[in-house]
């Protein structure tokens, strides 16, 4: 950018925005002034390279994490070390015994364990999640709902080491009495304290897009005749489809990776079958519990970084879905994004 | 008919937002009715003694704001110089700006598990090896689990946080402003830095405190990058070691011999962590709120 020549009249405003004394008030000889502004102009350039760099270090740091989880992972593929390698992860026998004479490191029984605890999960928080944010955006007096939404933060913002704590301690041994469970911890348990994670994340972003759907459409329904009820379910909701499918998506892709939770209450046994009410271990709290034992470039340290990549592109693929929604419902219903 | 329908299917919503606001209840009133009992002062203050069945947890809050500061210090500034390069001088319509923007989007969601395993084979083996093979002969010294690693670690984790809402608010400032700025003569530099960067603070510090949230805790990426479950000392340099509430929370709750004598204290020790984390989010939501009022004003 070429500056112009400092005209008087143009500088003679001696304070900025912030109140400070500009450069070049009354009384500063012309060449002074000069010399500063290009001062100015070197220190913006410089700043200007610096703060790209920073960009490009943040991005780059980006790119390491997928690099360095894999890096670990990658001689698995073309050779098998102490029974691991990748293909085997997928053959039979299907099972996950890292410590044995013979491991074994199929997994299969994770990724079904992983599955069937998030299933539950989201069995039980869509259904909660997405009728309390049409409650919230449509039926809510305003009052109300400046209240449910940041009692719902709140409940984000409880970590998950703490709802773990409560699932563990107290709600799993109410669930055993109330439906005479044989284990204490199960996959049951686990889902539920899961969906307790991830109704936060459905409830935002779902009500982001309810909300977002523009008020004609309600005024047009309403004046067709429809009741509020019928505008909210056949109106709103439709209209804000795609935004509700992110929140889903976005929701499973958060209860796939969590941690804490699972590896707290979900009894860490890998057994491969679909019944809800045995135990469950899945692939986050495999590399959570077994990472603290295992040697340095073995095979089971390889696999574990295997899960670990097999979790990060599970997930990346999922927010990636979950984003292509949410741009979708905004070109839906402002014909740009 | 349509009356009782329409009815039903409000009382439906009802409930479900009740159940949902229910079960924060009982969580947080069965943590306070449980944790009160045992929380003094000296709980507070005195470390952990008779196995964890009695003494304190001041060396978990310790390490957990300790490791939080300089988390903090790591991921903010670097945060804001990225959203300011993207707020500010990258231009939106780029491939590489599109490609960078969905890449940070992604890393806000990858799981907190991954960002320990990147830690682990990151910063401890591959920097923190090198400078123990460059500076100290092989030593082991920076190349095992530490808190300037655990909290570098959380510190790549919350990034995505901070850089989201930093650029968020940086793109709420009016155009004006900086126009105004730039045809009175001042550079961009000057115009970030006294016009709109001033303007957006709300938004900086909501993205610190939402940073400083998720870090104190979050439990799986420090597992393997610097917690111990105790310590006789409190970590004084940087490659020592640190205790964490989180983690003193897992660790009672899961690996206790003696379940029921440990109880009253991981209960206060839970309300203790409840209440940081809850005041800070408590204080995020305030400030947002009122920058949302300022900005529809």
């Amino acid at each position: 950018m070429k500056e112009a020549l400092p005209i008087p009249g143009v500088l003679k405003p001696s304070t900025g925005p912030s109140g400070r004394p500009l450069p070049g008030g009354e009384g500063v000889n012309p060449k002074s002034t000069l010399r500063s502004l290009r001062r100015r102009r070197i220190a913006d350039r410089l700043a200007e390279k610096l703060i790209f760099l920073f960009a490009l270090i943040a991005t780059t740091v980006i790119f390491l994490i997928f690099i360095y989880v894999v890096r670990e992972a990658l001689p698995l593929l073309w050779e098998t070390s102490e029974g691991a390698s990748i293909a085997g992860a997928f053959r039979p026998p299907y099972a996950w015994q890292p410590v044995s004479t013979s491991p074994r490191y199929s997994v299969i029984p994770l990724i079904v364990g992983t599955f069937k605890v998030t299933v539950i999960a989201m069995l039980i928080a869509t259904p909660l999640a997405l009728a309390a944010a049409l409650y919230t955006a449509e039926f809510a007096p305003f009052r109300l709902r400046e209240w449910i939404k940041p009692a719902i933060e709140l409940l984000a913002g409880i970590p998950s080491v703490v709802i773990g704590f409560f699932c563990l301690i107290v709600l799993a041994s109410w669930m055993q009495t109330a439906l005479g469970l044989d284990f204490r911890l199960n996959a049951l348990t686990a889902g539920l304290g899961l969906s307790l994670a991830i109704i936060p994340i459905i409830f935002t972003v779902s009500e982001d897009a309810l909300t977002a759907v523009p008020r004609h459409y309600r005024e047009a329904s309403l004046a067709l005749g429809a009741s509020k009820t019928q505008t909210a379910l056949r109106v709103v909701f439709p209209a804000a489809m795609p935004g509700v499918g992110a929140a889903m998506i976005l929701g499973f892709g958060r209860a796939v990776g969590e941690t804490m939770i699972v590896l707290m209450v979900s009894g860490n046994a890998s057994i491969l079958s679909l019944d809800p009410t045995l135990p469950v271990r899945t692939l986050a709290a495999t590399i959570a519990a077994e990472l603290g034992e295992v040697v340095f470039g073995g095979g089971h340290y390889r696999m574990l970084f295997f899960i670990g990549a097999l979790l990060f592109v599970i997930t990346s693929v999922l927010n990636w879905v979950g984003d292509r929604y949410n741009r979708r419902l905004r070109l839906k219903l402002f014909g740009s994004e | 008919m349509r009356k009782t329908v329409d009815r039903t299917v409000v009382l439906l919503c009802v409930a479900a937002t009740g159940l949902i606001l229910a079960m924060l209840a009982v969580i947080v009133a069965n943590v306070v009715r449980n944790g009160t009992a045992r929380l003094t002062w000296e709980f507070l203050t005195a470390a952990p003694e008779q196995g964890m069945t009695a003494g304190g947890i001041y060396p978990a809050i310790y390490g957990t704001v300790l490791s939080v500061l300089i988390m903090s210090a790591a991921a903010v500034p670097f945060g804001v110089v990225v959203a300011i390069y993207f707020a500010e001088y990258a231009r939106t319509s780029s491939r590489s700006y599109r490609w960078t923007r969905m890449a940070i989007n992604n890393l806000a969601g990858v799981p907190s598990i991954v960002f320990g395993l990147f830690g682990l084979g990151f910063f401890i083996q591959s920097i923190g090896g090198a400078f123990d093979r460059a500076l100290y002969g092989g030593q082991l010294v920076l190349g095992q689990p530490s808190i300037l690693w655990a909290s570098m670690t959380m510190a790549v984790m919350t990034l995505p946080v901070v850089i989201i809402t930093v650029e968020e608010t940086l793109r709420a400032v009016p155009r004006e402003y900086r126009e105004a700025s730039l045809a009175l003569g001042a550079t961009r530099l000057q115009t970030v830095a006294r016009v709109t960067l001033p303007q957006a603070w709300s938004g900086v510090m909501t993205g610190a405190i939402l940073a400083v949230s998720r870090g104190a805790g979050e439990v799986a990426p420090v597992l393997f990058t610097g917690v111990a479950y105790f310590l006789p000392l409190l970590p004084t340099r940087a490659n020592d070691q640190f205790m964490q509430l989180g983690y003193h929370i897992f660790v009672l709750s899961t690996q206790s011999t003696d379940v029921e004598a440990t109880k009253p204290l991981l209960y206060s020790t839970v309300l203790v962590l409840l209440v940081l984390t809850f005041c800070l989010n408590i204080t995020a939501i305030v400030i947002r709120n009122r920058m949302r009022r300022w900005a529809t004003r």
